[in-house]
Parts: C-alpha cells; sequence; structure tokens
C-alpha cells in the first residue's frame, strides 16, 4: 500500500511467458484493491482521517480547553461523551463499508483464470495472473486483464466480445490475432511462445492500441483490432488465448473507472459553511463577553476581590478577560453541537433504509430492490435539476422486438384494442414446432395469411430469412441459436422462423431456409453490405429453380427512390404505415426485391468483380455497382422492430419533465439510435420546435451549428418575446394552456409557449469540441436552452465531462444513470450517482449511491424519497438549529448578571444531555418520519419538486430566521424567569431566586419550550412521534428528579450538588406560571407567524394537504380532482399509441456494423466442417479485417450519396455519415439556410427525396387533407420543413395540447386524447394551481 | 444493507410490507387552519387576562416593607468602620427605625437583602466542598482543591467549612423590637430562626460530622474557622446547640447562592404564638438592632431588610400579575389582527375549500 510509486511508465515492455524479465519493470499486478484500510490500519487510518473533518478537531480542541481547570466552565465529559460516540459510530460504519468493499474485490480477484505454464493450463486467481502471461478465456468469461489477442478457436483466430461494460454497446464485435500467433494452437506452443510486446503506457483511451511484436527477429505492430480488454465479455468463441499487456489498476477499464471522490450534497456544504459563520459568531460573542469581563474586573471585581480574594490573578483584567474568553466560548459551543452532525447521519441511514424497503421500487422480475449504497446524499435527491442518462440498458431493455410489419398495403401487428386488456399472445408451437418460444406476437391475421399461402407474406418472410448476416448455429436438432451481429437483424430472422421460415445455416455460398417445413437451399450470389451511407444491405440469391432473386432491405426514404414506378400506391398506403410506426416510436425497414435475369447478373457480376479487384477507390466503384443494380424494386412491405423501452420509462420522463427536471440522454449509440430513442421516450417529440443536430466535425463547424441553434432560438424567441419569461418558467407557459384565466388563450400564446421547446442532438466528435474551453460557456447555453438534450456516440469519459460542464457551470444538482461500465465515470461525477442494477454488469451499481432494477423507480426515487428526505432534512436543520440557539444564547444574557465569569445557567448534566438525550428524539423522529403531503400527492403534483431545486426550504434566510427565533427563544427564556424570580419567594417564604431554583424553572421552561416547537413542526404525528415528543418529557423530568436525588448526592456530593432543586423547585406554582408565561410568549408569535403565511402565501404543498384534509373530513371518495397516477400513466400511455407523429425515422438505425457481408461471403467465419461443405470461392480472400482497417483509417472519401455527405469520421464507420447537416440545400431553399432548419423533423429527410419522387409524398398528404382527416400527421408532413414558416392548424396546436405538455392535464385526469382541453372542465390542481401562482 | 433473508425463493428480497417500512404509519396531520388557531389564540388571551387579573388581585392583599440600612441612621458609623479591614473583629451596633402602616396579616418573614454582591460568579460558586459540608469525615481535615484559597489557614490547618462561599457568609444579625402606640413597653418580636432552609439542605446536604459521640467541638478540633468569621462554625448560634455547625441554618441558606446580584435571603419568620403577633405583624413603629458585621463598601454594595407578607404563590411580586395582563392583551390584538387577515385576505378558507 505504501510501496513507492515507480516514475511514470514512457513505453511498456512484455516479454511472454518471463515472469522475471517482467518482474523488473514492476508493472502493476491484476489484484484491484478499492478498500482503504485493512485491520491493523483501521484504527490509525481512520482516526486520522475523521479528525481531517474541521467539526471533529474543533471538537477535540473544545475537549482539550476543558482540561484546564482554570477556563474549564464545563466538565470534560460535556464533550468527551458526544465524541467518542460520533467517532466510534463513523468507525463502524467506514469499517462495514470497507468490509464490502474487501468482499468485492476479493469475489474480483479470486475469479479463476487459466494460465498457460510450462505448457499446461493451470487455474490461477485473477490476482495472480501478471504481465506477460498467457492465458485461456472461453465462451461468456470475463476478459481478466487487457490481453494481446494471440489465437482462438475459430477460423483465422477471429474471437467475438462483447465490450457492453466498456462502451455500453451490447453488439459484438471482432477481434482478430495476428496471423503469426495465430499458428501457435495449443498451449505447448503457447508455452514457447516468447515474443516481446513493445506498447504505449496504460491509458484510458478505448479505441486505441499501438504497440509492437517483436518476435523471430520480425517485427509486427499490433493495434486495438488485436487486443482483449478487461470487462469484456468473449461470446460465441469457444476458447482464445491472449498475452496479458496491461494488468489490474493499469487496464483500461480501470483507468477509465476514474477516480472516487466523496460527494457531498449541497446542504452539507451549505451546512458547513453556516457551523463556520456560527463559529465566527461564537467568537463574536466570545469577544463581547470578554471585552464585559474586563470592564466588569476593572468597574466591579476588582473591589469585589479585594473583599473576597481568590485564586486568580485578578490584579490582571486583560488576563482575566483572556481566560473569560476560552471559557466562553467552551460554554457557547452547543450552537453547535457534535449531536449536530450524528443526527444529520442518523436520519440520512434512516432515509436509507426507507429506500432499501420501498417495496414500490422492487423489482419482482429480477429479484432486486432498491437499495442506497451511500447513505449521505439522500436530501439531494429532493433537488436533481439534471438528470443524465444512459440509453441501453436504462432507458432501453436492449431488447428488440418484432412487432409490427406491413406487408403489401396492409397492416399487421395492430392490436386492436388496447382497452381489451392484454391480447392474448400468439402461440406458434402448434404451427411451427421450431418457433422460438420467446418470440411474441399479437396479431392472428399474419399468422393466418402465411397459412392461406398469401405469395406476399410468403416473400416477405423469405427475404427476412434470406436477406442478413446472422450465422446461426445449431447444437442440436431444432435448437437453432442465431448469433446476430445487431439485435434487429436477431429480431427479423426470428420472427421469419416463428412464422415459418426458418433460417437453418449457411455457408459462403449457400442459405438454408426451412420453408414451412420444406429445406430449400439458395445460391448465395453476392451480398451487398449494409454502411452507413447505402443504409440498406441487399442479396443476391439463386433460388433451387434457378431464378435469381435481389432482395433489400433498407431506410425507406433510401429504398423508395430506387423502386419501381408501378409500385406507386403501393408505396402511399405503406408510408401511411410507416409514419403509424414512426409514431409509435418503433424502427422501420423497407423491404423491397427485384427479380433479376441471368444476363442482368451476368453483367452486373462481372461489374462488381472488377470494382472489387480495383486498387483505386475500391470503396467508391463498389457502391457505384450496387447502386446500379438496386433499381426499379418491387415493394414488399415494412417492418417495424420495438426497441423495447423499459416499463414506464415514457411516463417517468413526463412526469420528471413537469418537475422542472432536465432530462439528457448520453449514450455510446448512433445517432440514429439515439433520436428513435428520444422520441420514442417521448423526449423528441414531433411538436417541438426544432431539433436541433450539431454534428461537426472541427471546431469551426460546430461553433457555427451551435450559433445558429443559438440564433434560431433567439429569433423564435424573439417572437414570444410579449409572453414574458417563458423560458425560465415553463410552469408559465404551462399554467396558460390549461388553466387560462382569460378564457381562450388566443393561439399567439398557444404558439408561443409551444416555440419554447427545443431540442439538441449532439455527436460525440462534435462534443469533443464542444466541451473545449472556449466553446463551453456556448453549448451549455444552447444546451441548457433546450428541453432534452440527447448527445450520441459519446465516450465514457465525455460522458463524465458533460457531467462537470453541466456541474460547473448551472451549480445544478446532478444526477446520473447508467447501468454499465461505460456510465461508471459519469456517475461518479454527478452529484448523485444511479445504478441500474439486475442486468450483467455490476460496475455502474458499485459506482453508483443507488441502485435499482428499472428506470421508472427514479421517480418514487426523486419525487418521494428525495422530496421528503430533502424536506426532513431542512425542518430538522431548521429547528436543530433553533433550538441550540434558544438553548445557548441564555448563557449569553446571564453572562451580563455573573460578573461575565462564564457561569453557565443550566446544571452541566443538562447541557450534556440536553443535545443528546431530552431534545434529540423528537426531532429525530421529525428528520425520519415527516411527510408533508402523502407520496402519492407528490406523484401526482411533480411542482412540489421545485422548492428542493430552488432551495427554498434551507438556505441563509430560513436559517438567519430560525437563528433570529433561537435567540429571540433564548432572551424569554432568561428575562421572563428573571423578572419574575428576583423579587419572588416560594410559598414557604424562602426566596427563589437563588441559582439552583433558576437554573431548574430555565432548564425547564427550554425544554417545554422546544417541545411544543417541535410539535409545531412536525406535520406528521406518527405513534413514534407522539412517543418521542411525550417520552422525552417524561426522561427530562425524571432524569432531573433523578440527577437531583439524595442516593446520587450521597455518592457523589461533588458532582451532585443539585440535590432536591427538581423536587422542589418544581411544585411551586410561581415556577409553573413563569414556565407557562414563557411558553406563551415563545410559541405563539410563531404560531401567529406560520398561520399568516400559510394563510396569505400558501406554498403548493401546504394547497394539496389543505386539499387533502377537507376531502379527508368530508370522507368523499377520492379522485375528483386527481386521477390518480395510475389513471396518469394510462393516459401518457394511451397518448403513446394515439398519437400519430409526423416524422418518419426509419431507418436502419440499428446498431450495425459494415463487413460483416464481407465476413459471410468470403467464408472465414465458418466454422471448418461446413466450410468443408462449401464450395468455397477463394476469390475474396483479400483479407476483409484488412479492408475493414483501411476503411476505419482511411482518409479517402466515400462514395458521394444524394445527401451530399462529405465529411467521413475519421474513426468511426458507423456513425460517421449523419447525412442530414447539409441536407438543406436541397430542400428547394436557398443555401443560406442553416442545416438544421432541414433536419426540424428528425433524421430522415424527406429531402433526400427531392431528386425525382418528392411527388410520392405530396400526393399522399394531399390525398389524406382532400379526405377531410386533418390530422396533425398530414399537416405536418404536407407542410413539409418548419423553416418556411409555421403551417400551423387547429390540428397543430390541438396535437400541442394533447400531446407532450398535456401530460399534466392527463394526469388531473379529464382531458381525453383527441379532445382540446376544455377550460370549463379543469381541475382543481388547475385551479389550485392558479391561486397558487395568482399571489 | 436491508436484512436479506436466506431463502432463495422468487421474491425472497422484497421488502416486507409493513406499515412502517412503507412510511404508511397512520398519522395525524394538523394543519394550522383558521378553525384551530384562532379560536385557540381567543381562548389564551382570555386565559392570560383572567389569570393577570386573579394575580393581581392576589398581589395586592399582600405587604412588604423595605428599608436600606447600608447607611441608614446611626448605621453609617458601622458603615464608616467596616471600611477599614483592621476593624473587623471589632462589634458595632446600630438601629434604624420602620413603620408600619398596616397589620401584615398572616405569616411574615423577614429577609435579609444585599445588592451588588455577586454570588454567581463562578469562581466563587465553585469554592465550596460540598462533600466536608455533608459530613464525611474524610473530607473535613482534607477540603477539596475547589475551596481554594480558602483551604487551610496561615498555620497549615484546614479550614472548615472551607472555600470562598463560606467565608463570605452574611454576619449580621438583627433584633426586631416593637413599640406599640400606647406606651406600653416595647415588645421584642420573636422570630423563628430555624426552618427557613430546604428541607433537603437541612438534611440530607448539610450535615455534621459524627465521630464516636464526640461533641461538635471536639468533631471540629484541628480545624479553623473561615478567616472572616468571628465564631467558629461550632459555635454560630449560641442560643441553640442544635443550630450549629455545617447544619447552622443560616449558613445553609448562605451557601444557597443566589443567581443574581441583588438578592434576599430569608432571616427569620415571625412566631406568632404569643400577643400582639398572633395575627401577624401589627401596624406601629419598629426598631431593629443590627449587629452590623457585613462590610460591603469593598465593593459597592447596599444591605436591606424586607420584611413580608406572601400568598399562595409567593411573596409580593408585581411583575408576574402585569406580564400576564400584558401578555394577555398581545395576544388578544394578534388574534384580532389574524382574524382581520384571515377573512379580508387569507386564501385559506372559504376560496381554497373546493
Amino acid at each position: 500500500m505504501f510501496k513507492k510509486r515507480p516514475p511514470p511508465e514512457e513505453e511498456r515492455r512484455v516479454r511472454a511467458n518471463d515472469r522475471e524479465y517482467n518482474e523488473k519493470f514492476q508493472y502493476a499486478s491484476n489484484c484491484i484493491m478499492t478498500s482503504k484500510y485493512n485491520v491493523i490500519t483501521f484504527l490509525p487510518v481512520n482516526l486520522f482521517e475523521q479528525f481531517q473533518e474541521v467539526a471533529n478537531t474543533y471538537f477535540l480542541f473544545l475537549l482539550i480547553l476543558q482540561l484546564i481547570p482554570q477556563i474549564s466552565s464545563l466538565s470534560w465529559f460535556t464533550t468527551i461523551v458526544p465524541l467518542v460516540l460520533v467517532l466510534s459510530i463513523t468507525a463502524v460504519k467506514d469499517a462495514t463499508d470497507d468490509y464490502f468493499r474487501h468482499k468485492s474485490d476479493n469475489q474480483v480477484n479470486n475469479r479463476q483464470s487459466q494460465v498457460v505454464i510450462h505448457g499446461s493450463l493451470q487455474k490461477e486467481k485473477w490476482m495472480n495472473v501478471r504481465v506477460g502471461d498467457v492465458i485461456k478465456l472461453e465462451n461468456n468469461q470475463f476478459v481478466a486483464a487487457d490481453l494481446l489477442l494471440l489465437s482462438s478457436s475459430e477460423p483465422h483466430s477471429l474471437c467475438y466480445i462483447e465490450t457492453a461494460e466498456l462502451d455500453g454497446e451490447t453488439n459484438m464485435k471482432v477481434r482478430q490475432s495476428l496471423s503469426v500467433t495465430a499458428e501457435l494452437g495449443d498451449p505447448n506452443n503457447l508455452a514457447s511462445f516468447n515474443g516481446e510486446v513493445v506498447c504505449e503506457p496504460p491509458n484510458n483511451k478505448l479505441d486505441r492500441f499501438c504497440g509492437l511484436l517483436y518476435w523471430r527477429e520480425t517485427k509486427y505492430p499490433l493495434s486495438n483490432q488485436n487486443m482483449l480488454l478487461r470487462g469484456c465479455v468473449l461470446r460465441n468463441t469457444e476458447y482464445c488465448y491472449g498475452l496479458v499487456i496491461f494488468a489490474g489498476p493499469d487496464t483500461k477499464l480501470m483507468q477509465n473507472s476514474g477516480r472516487t471522490k466523496f460527494k457531498r450534497t449541497s446542504i452539507d456544504r451549505l451546512m458547513n459553511t453556516l457551523v463556520l459563520w456560527i463559529f465566527c459568531f461564537l467568537v463574536c460573542m466570545g469577544v463581547i463577553l470578554a471585552v464585559g469581563n474586563a470592564v466588569w474586573e476593572v468597574e466591579v471585581g476588582s473591589r469585589f476581590h479585594s473583599f473576597l480574594a481568590w485564586d486568580l490573578p485578578v490584579d490582571n483584567f486583560l488576563f482575566s478577560a483572556f481566560l473569560s474568553f476560552w471559557s466562553y466560548v467552551i460554554i457557547l459551543n452547543t450552537v453547535v453541537p457534535i449531536s449536530l452532525y450524528v443526527s444529520v447521519e442518523v436520519i440520512r441511514l434512516g432515509h436509507s433504509y426507507f429506500i432499501n424497503w420501498d417495496r414500490q421500487m422492487y423489482c419482482p422480475q429480477c429479484n432486486t430492490a432498491a437499495e442506497a449504497r451511500t447513505t449521505t446524499l439522500n436530501e439531494e435527491l429532493g433537488q436533481v435539476e439534471y438528470i443524465f442518462s444512459d440509453k441501453t440498458g436504462t432507458l432501453t431493455q436492449n431488447i428488440m422486438s418484432f412487432n409490427k410489419c406491413s406487408i403489401s398495403g396492409r397492416a399487421y401487428g395492430e392490436v386492436i384494442d388496447p382497452m381489451a386488456g392484454q391480447p392474448k399472445r400468439l402461440d406458434f408451437s402448434s404451427f411451427n414446432p421450431l418457433a422460438d418460444p420467446d418470440f411474441c406476437f399479437y396479431d392472428n391475421s399474419l399468422l393466418e395469411s402465411v397459412k392461406l399461402g398469401d405469395p406476399h407474406s410468403h416473400e416477405f418472410f423469405r427475404l427476412l430469412s434470406l436477406c442478413h448476416t446472422v450465422m446461426s448455429e445449431e447444437k442440436k436438432e431444432g435448437e437453432l441459436v442465431y448469433k446476430a451481429q445487431s439485435p434487429d437483424e436477431g429480431a427479423l430472422v426470428t420472427a421469419a422462423r416463428n412464422f415459418g421460415f426458418m433460417f437453418r445455416s449457411r455457408t459462403p455460398g449457400t442459405v438454408t431456409v426451412t420453408e414451412l417445413g420444406r429445406p430449400v437451399t439458395y445460391t448465395l450470389l453476392a451480398i451487398l453490405d449494409f454502411n452507413n451511407i447505402r443504409k440498406r444491405m441487399s442479396v443476391i440469391v439463386r433460388n433451387p429453380e434457378g431464378r435469381i432473386r435481389l432482395y433489400c432491405k433498407g431506410a425507406d426514404t433510401l429504398l423508395f427512390e430506387r423502386l419501381h414506378p408501378c409500385n406507386h400506391h403501393l408505396m402511399n398506403v405503406t408510408t401511411d404505415h410507416l409514419n403509424e410506426y414512426a409514431g409509435d416510436g418503433l424502427r422501420t425497414l423497407v423491404l423491397a426485391y427485384r427479380d433479376l435475369s441471368e444476363e442482368q447478373w451476368e453483367e452486373w457480376a462481372e461489374n462488381h468483380r472488377q470494382a472489387d479487384m480495383s486498387t483505386d477507390c475500391r470503396d467508391d466503384r463498389l457502391a457505384a455497382t450496387y447502386e446500379h443494380i438496386e433499381q426499379d424494386m418491387m415493394l414488399l412491405g415494412a417492418t417495424a422492430i420495438e426497441d423495447k423501452l423499459q416499463e414506464g420509462v415514457p411516463e417517468t420522463i413526463a412526469i420528471l419533465s413537469l418537475a422542472n427536471i432536465k432530462i439528457w440522454v448520453l449514450t455510446g449509440d448512433k445517432q440514429e439510435t439515439a433520436v428513435n430513442i428520444g422520441y420514442s421516450c417521448k423526449m423528441l417529440t414531433d411538436d417541438m420546435t426544432e431539433v436541433f443536430i450539431i454534428s461537426g466535425y472541427t471546431v469551426q463547424r460546430v461553433r457555427e451549428e451551435l450559433r445558429r441553434a443559438r440564433e434560431r432560438m433567439m429569433d423564435i424567441r424573439g417572437g414570444a418575446e410579449d409572453t414574458g419569461g417563458g423560458r425560465d418558467l415553463p410552469s408559465g407557459g404551462e399554467k396558460q394552456q390549461q388553466c387560462p384565466p382569460p378564457p381562450a388563450p388566443p393561439s399567439s400564446t398557444t404558439l408561443d409557449s409551444i416555440s419554447g421547446e427545443f431540442a439538441l442532438v449532439i455527436n460525440g466528435h462534435s462534443l469533443a469540441h464542444a466541451l473545449e474551453a472556449d466553446m463551453e460557456g456556448e453549448f451549455v447555453w444552447t444546451a441548457c436552452a433546450c428541453r432534452a438534450v440527447i448527445c450520441c456516440r459519446v465516450t465514457p469519459l465525455q460522458k463524465a465531462q458533460v457531467v462537470e460542464l453541466i456541474k460547473k457551470h448551472k451549480k445544478a444538482v446532478t444526477l446520473a444513470i447508467g447501468d454499465g461500465a461505460n456510465d461508471v465515470s459519469m456517475i461518479k461525477t454527478a452529484h448523485i450517482g444511479v445504478g441500474i442494477s439486475g442486468q450483467e454488469g455490476i460496475q455502474a451499481v458499485l459506482a453508483s449511491d443507488y441502485s435499482f432494477s428499472q428506470f421508472r423507480f427514479l421517480q418514487r426515487l426523486l419525487l418521494v424519497h428525495g422530496r421528503w428526505s430533502y424536506l426532513r432534512m431542512c425542518r430538522f436543520l431548521c429547528y436543530f438549529f433553533y433550538k441550540n440557539f434558544a438553548f445557548t444564547m441564555v448563557h449569553f444574557w446571564f453572562g451580563f448578571f455573573c460578573g461575565f465569569s462564564a457561569q453557565t445557567v443550566y446544571d452541566q448534566y443538562f447541557i450534556t444531555l440536553y443535545n443528546i438525550v431530552y431534545t434529540s428524539l423528537p426531532v429525530l423522529a421529525m428528520g425520519i418520519f415527516d411527510q408533508d403531503v402523502p407520496e402519492q400527492r407528490s406523484l401526482e403534483y411533480p411542482k412540489l419538486y421545485e422548492p428542493g431545486q430552488l432551495n427554498l426550504l434551507f438556505n441563509k434566510r430560513e436559517f438567519f430566521i430560525c437563528i433570529a427565533q433561537g435567540i429571540y427563544t433564548s432572551v424569554v427564556l432568561f428575562c421572563v424567569p428573571y423578572a419574575i424570580f428576583s423579587q419572588a419567594t416560594q410559598g414557604t417564604g424562602e426566596p427563589l431566586a437563588d441559582y439552583q431554583t433558576f437554573a431548574v424553572t430555565t432548564a425547564t421552561a427550554l425544554v417545554i419550550v422546544v417541545s411544543v416547537q417541535i410539535a409545531l413542526d412536525t406535520g406528521y404525528w406518527t405513534v413514534i412521534n407522539h412517543f418521542f415528543v411525550w417520552g422525552s418529557l417524561c426522561i427530562f423530568f425524571s432524569i432531573m428528579v433523578a440527577m437531583h436525588s439524595q442516593t446520587l448526592f450521597s455518592i457523589f456530593p461533588q458532582q451532585f450538588h443539585f440535590i432536591g432543586s427538581a423536587q422542589c423547585t418544581l411544585v411551586q406554582p410561581l415556577v409553573w406560571l413563569t414556565i407557562t408565561l414563557a411558553t406563551v410568549i415563545c410559541i405563539l408569535p410563531v404560531l401567529a407567524f406560520r398561520f399568516l403565511k400559510l394563510d396569505l402565501k400558501p406554498q403548493l404543498s401546504d394547497t394539496v394537504r389543505y386539499t387533502q384534509l377537507v376531502r379527508q373530513k368530508k370522507r368523499k371518495p377520492a379522485g375528483r380532482c386527481m386521477g390518480g397516477v395510475r389513471g396518469g400513466a394510462v393516459g401518457v400511455a394511451e397518448g403513446r399509441l394515439g398519437a400519430r407523429g409526423g416524422s418518419r425515422r426509419s431507418g436502419y438505425a440499428f446498431a450495425h456494423q459494415e463487413g460483416f457481408g464481407e465476413l459471410i461471403t468470403s467464408g472465414k467465419n465458418m466454422r471448418l466442417s461446413s466450410l468443408a461443405l462449401a464450395n468455397f470461392a477463394s476469390r475474396h480472400s483479400s483479407s476483409w479485417i484488412d479492408t475493414l482497417r483501411k476503411k476505419k483509417h482511411s482518409t479517402t472519401h466515400p462514395p458521394q450519396s444524394a445527401s451530399g455527405e462529405s465529411s467521413p469520421a475519421p474513426s468511426y464507420v458507423s456513425g460517421s455519415a449523419p447525412p442530414l447537416s447539409n441536407s438543406s440545400s436541397l430542400l428547394g431553399g436557398s443555401q443560406d439556410t442553416p442545416p438544421e432548419d432541414g433536419t426540424r423533423t428528425p433524421p430522415v429527410t424527406l429531402p433526400q427525396m427531392a431528386p425525382g419522387p418528392h411527388i410520392n409524398t405530396a400526393p399522399a398528404s394531399v390525398q389524406v387533407l382532400s379526405a377531410g382527416i386533418l390530422t396533425p400527421t398530414s399537416v405536418r408532413s404536407a407542410g413539409g420543413d418548419s423553416s418556411s414558416g409555421w403551417t400551423l392548424s387547429l390540428g397543430a396546436v390541438q396535437e400541442a395540447l394533447i400531446g407532450w405538455r398535456g401530460v399534466a392535464a392527463r394526469i388531473s385526469g379529464t382531458s381525453s386524447p383527441g379532445l382540446p382541453p376544455n377550460p370549463r372542465k379543469q381541475t382543481t390542481q388547475c385551479e389550485m394551481e392558479r391561486q397558487t401562482d395568482g399571489t | 444493507m436491508g436484512k436479506t433473508k436466506d431463502n432463495p425463493g422468487p421474491l425472497s428480497r422484497r421488502p416486507d410490507n409493513s406499515a412502517f417500512k412503507q412510511q404508511r404509519l397512520p398519522a395525524w396531520s394538523p394543519m394550522l387552519t383558521a378553525n384551530s388557531v384562532l379560536p385557540f389564540f381567543y381562548i389564551m388571551a382570555v386565559v392570560c387576562v383572567l389569570l393577570g387579573v386573579w394575580l393581581l388581585i392576589t398581589v395586592q392583599n399582600t405587604h412588604q416593607l423595605k428599608l436600606d440600612y447600608t447607611q441608614a441612621g446611626s448605621c453609617n458609623i458601622c458603615f464608616e468602620k467596616r471600611k477599614v479591614r483592621a476593624n473587623a473583629n471589632q462589634d458595632c451596633k446600630c438601629t434604624v427605625v420602620l413603620n408600619i402602616g398596616n397589620t401584615f396579616k398572616g405569616d411574615v418573614f423577614f429577609y435579609y437583602g444585599l445588592m451588588n454582591f455577586h454570588q454567581n460568579l463562578r469562581q466563587y460558586m465553585d469554592s465550596r466542598d460540598d462533600a466536608q459540608m455533608m459530613g464525611r469525615t474524610a473530607n473535613l481535615k482534607n477540603p477539596s482543591a475547589y475551596c481554594k484559597p480558602y483551604i487551610t489557614d496561615d498555620h497549615g490547618l484546614p479550614i472548615a467549612p472551607c472555600g470562598a462561599v463560606a467565608n463570605s457568609m452574611f454576619n449580621d444579625s438583627f433584633k426586631l423590637t416593637y413599640h406599640s402606640a400606647e406606651g406600653s413597653p416595647d415588645v421584642h418580636v420573636p422570630l423563628f430562626r430555624k426552618g427557613i432552609s430546604w428541607y433537603t439542605d437541612k438534611n440530607v446536604k448539610f450535615r455534621n460530622p459524627k465521630i464516636n459521640n464526640e461533641t461538635l467541638t471536639q468533631v471540629f478540633e484541628g480545624t479553623a474557622r473561615p478567616p472572616y468569621w468571628q465564631k467558629p462554625v461550632y459555635n454560630l448560634d449560641p442560643l441553640d446547640p442544635n443550630n450549629n455547625g455545617f447544619t447552622n441554618e443560616d449558613l445553609i441558606v448562605w451557601m444557597r447562592e443566589a443567581a443574581f446580584p441583588n438578592f434576599k435571603k430569608l432571616y427569620g419568620v415571625l412566631n406568632r404564638a404569643s400577643k400582639p403577633f398572633t395575627e401577624g405583624l401589627p401596624p406601629g413603629n419598629y426598631t431593629i438592632e443590627i449587629s452590623y458585621n457585613f462590610p460591603v463598601e469593598y465593593f459597592q454594595g447596599r444591605k436591606e431588610v424586607i420584611i413580608s407578607t406572601i400568598s399562595w404563590f409567593g411573596g409580593q411580586n408585581n411583575f408576574l400579575p402585569i406580564a400576564y395582563l400584558v401578555t394577555g392583551c398581545l395576544v388578544l390584538l394578534l388574534a384580532i389582527i389574524l382574524t382581520v387577515f384571515w377573512w379580508k385576505f387569507g386564501k385559506n378558507g372559504q376560496n381554497m375549500e373546493e
């Protein structure tokens, strides 16, 4: 642990199988240690850490002060008891935390791996794996360290990995070893392998590796393509061997995980500031009293001492004042008692347990309950303003399901009646014994049509079973396993399988399909592979009868251009279907085929061969040949795949948005995928004014795009200016929409409030520029003006940077939620990190502060638990400071009467116990159990969340109010007994003004006053509250009586000299009259103030609470005012089904990578057994990997597509070409139009149809229009681009009302989708909101 | 964190559905509505005013007479004399005259009062040894360090009782004489000089050390009297041998330190056994003969005698009833203001009820 760190590496040299050589460099071992202590170091290290806390040191200092008899005005135990308590509680907590860290470290470190030692495989724990070892990995195992792939079980030493833990992408990636090492098949050869790798030092770049392998006097360059990184999982590969290059903390995964920072909540920081202020205040009071002491010594004390000298060097009044200062510091330190920190921790712990115990955050499917892994952040959950969410696994389940399809103009898969409960799932097993039992489809008519032998349906599924790059694996007869490179393709092929067109197997030249139980083998003539520009893929097959047919599937925009003109009508119908699907947030693909004659095929094959052989511009020429053949196709239909969202995601996002929380999606996925998900979870909607897409590759370009976005916003805002500051208060606009005080709002108002809706989509490479120092301000400004922000293609580190940026610029509380290792840095950076548990990886959960298994639990975590925690913590703090000021300041006033001699007012036991016994439990009960409104209400009224974001409940102002109240109370508590007692006597004639009676009376009055105050503050009186409040009072009296009893005095006469005071004092009626008077004077003004505040300026929570109260009284069944959150959710869900968005988001937007087609036709990924059967054409033998690499690093431009995309990504193959930014030039508009204009209807781009068949769409919409169906969709598609002004119709307004923004209305339960909300029908919520805001 | 059950069922980790864990404990959520707050305010106002009036009437029926005798009459000589420390052991007696207009009915209490005497200084208050004074023989000759600097005298003998509090005990004594109007002989006003301290003080806190039937004098042998004292502790009350030592009631009363610099302490209670004092103190002239020992000039203090009757809640105390009256009025005012606000501007009431 304390080993000296070696100097930073400049390069790394690793020799395989040579531990002695490698040990020279002292590379980190593969042992991971995240724990802090061990048994021996625990006590000293932990104490050292604890005393780094200012508060603890302060109390230690006080303790030392108290040991000096001259100034010790209190006994030492008043401090040491709480201090020891605090230190031990914290120590126990730290120890437990560290124990769990040890456990998880051990678990990881003790995973088994197989190391090749002396030619044989030996089991080793992960932690014993060294740099330079050769280890064997098996299928589905986690990679233990960063490895150089040496060889694998698969042909050509390929190996498939899943990098979900690293970057969140779940599609498989291929790695290949160098061909020289690939031959080292078995452990014997590997043991003798002694190559030396020289490479870069450890870094955190996931997609880059460069190094050289020296072996047998030859140099071989190494790239990332040869590396297996820790955290990846080996898939579809039986085994592979790798050489450990980086181990343990040096691995890219660990380098990327960022440092764990100790998170503090803003309340914590505020509290620390306040405590500092209080210390200053303390010093001031000390100084005042010390000066008073000096004056008193000169004026009075010196004379008194001349009468009665005692041990003090009285001749020096300055020294006396100095001592008095310290004495008062000791006495007055109770303004910040140490129990504050303990209580805060206890309350947070309580809140954490409530989170753990919440049944509504328990997921029965994966049997995981929510878990608060950090107990110190709860109240910050009530203040979140920005949520940064990962996509895959967080918003989505990462399950693609074949949801709907349109075959030859007929739509299938529509669930007819969504109200009729769960529709019956089709049972395929009777029809097709080989069907995948997990497949779900509900529309029986499709199955019927297949059974009836509808040729279109057959052709449709035949296409799906042929046109793909899926590999099949049939371990046993009928147990087919598809290895899909993207989940979309898997879903399509599985659908075809279930409908009777089962893809069985493939060889490089054939595809075998079982068509309705009959095996058919097609000759695979060519695969026209997918790429990001083409957005389609085709296969050319020859069926057993010898007919040649091209099957193509791809993005609608591109495919529609290439259809035969006779498809015109079908295309219109399909377009409508596509619009519907897009409106539901489904991913669509269009399917088409073309029959080829033998001559056509021969001719094309020749062209293709030539293009393939060509050395220059091979890609361009290939693309041109592909383009050539994919013409005049016949439309078959369209598929719609659902990227399954997690349950309740759109509803959660809607509610969180209503709570004024901004949600950003940060994903490693492609832009198209991300945008698609944005739509399906309703972050993006079609009624948004504009969706800006930033995808520039250069600094200038990004800057320009940002500037344009900003200008557009300003323009639109400019028009909306007269509504006045609608941006900062979106609630304002909303309110106007929902419950318009002037009936029938003018349409301009509506337009304005809608026009404030922007969204921003930014690409990773642009983000890199936007995050540069000079641009980040602009970026933040622009992004924060948008309601939704989606960042795609971002690296884990960029995610963290974005979070950091918002933290820095907005001073807002951020929450990051994610599920994979790629989210770890973001989770650690954000104020609050939430991990989605129950998935495979646990990295995110381990790094997170809270974990649960469903995204939708977030609303409960924030709106219920967070809000309550914040509320409770604020109330707790207010009360706590109040009670301690009331308690302590009495000493200050007494100082003026006791010659500033630091005499305490109370018995020292009272001082010790006041904070830890007499007043601690009621306030703890309030801090743990208090509720202002029931949990359902806080979900129904997301606006209730706002006080937390604005930090209204506890801030400096509130603090000063509390302090003032405390001081006022202390004045009353001192003055009333003083004024009454100075003359009074007991009923037996003895004077009351003796010190002990005064002390007892004041203490009793204090305890009673603060108890009444806590009773006032408590809003939710459970049995526990009652028990604690009354119990505390009882305990106070019993302890006091006990302390003043004879028994204790007779044992310790020096310590318990208050003997008999309680018994004697508390029987005096005068004492009780005094206490009553003091209580009345203390409490009634507070009561009056609270009443007035509630009466004149009620908060929303007060109103909700009041309504609740009234309703309880009237005993009316609930639900008239609010439909309940369930109703709201249903409403939203209906909206989802019902809304028909205008923009089509088609696409081959899947996580798909180019190159797999080539892989298949080259036969490289076929197993030898299958290869033997195949007539393997070797002409494609040029290494596909080389091509791939060339493509990746090529600087040559990909073929110019119709979209005019001309800026290829240097490093991303798949994400490189969002062909959107330049599309406006084709829009028939001016070249000056900013690119964003064209893209406001997201990615798809009608413009791509511009060159010719533009007519194709227009008539469709005209048709619809003329048919009188005035749907927003049609209006939108007819309207085309919005930059030329808003085609605003009633329909659009209506849609805007019932769409996104209408969620609130729907939650409140009256307005039904399809009807503009009727102001007359507005609900109580509205009216109350008006009342609230009306003030 | 939460307890995980061992059985690995499909829902094994589901949290319990208890009201406590689900935060659904039945609870009372009070709210400050006008219906509850306003009546409360009115009731409080009425209660305070009524209480104030009652207390005021009660207080009016008590009598109190205060006389500052520091420099009054012949005491001025003594006052001057006490300025010089060398005269500390010289006796000085003086007399003051006072007149009582109305009969002080019932029990009459005699107090001495001291002004500007800080019995509440921390160092002063600490300078005592309760263990010694509760009669522990071990502590008798071995006083606690708290007693500094009054632990031992110049000869090294331990002081009993030790400490500054005991040392500074008020040692004036008073003799009250009644001069009845018709020239009848002066009557000495009899006072109970016992029973003036708390029961617990007298019986628990202050005990004389007991060693094998030794007399008090023998017990205290080997200790020194506090330097300012004229008499040793075992001889404080020459008239009553039981009122000596640590259980001397004057000592006990003095040892109960006052909370404020101006205080009074009980000196005696009128013994109403004989005429003319059976009803209380009859009106007329009285003289007080003061044995003037306690020096106050050093700290610019004043001394006074207070004669007072008491009511059920104690002596004459005008502050309490007035405070109640004022508070009651203010609460009433507040209640009216609140009502007006609620009526005129409030949103809590009628318009929120829907």
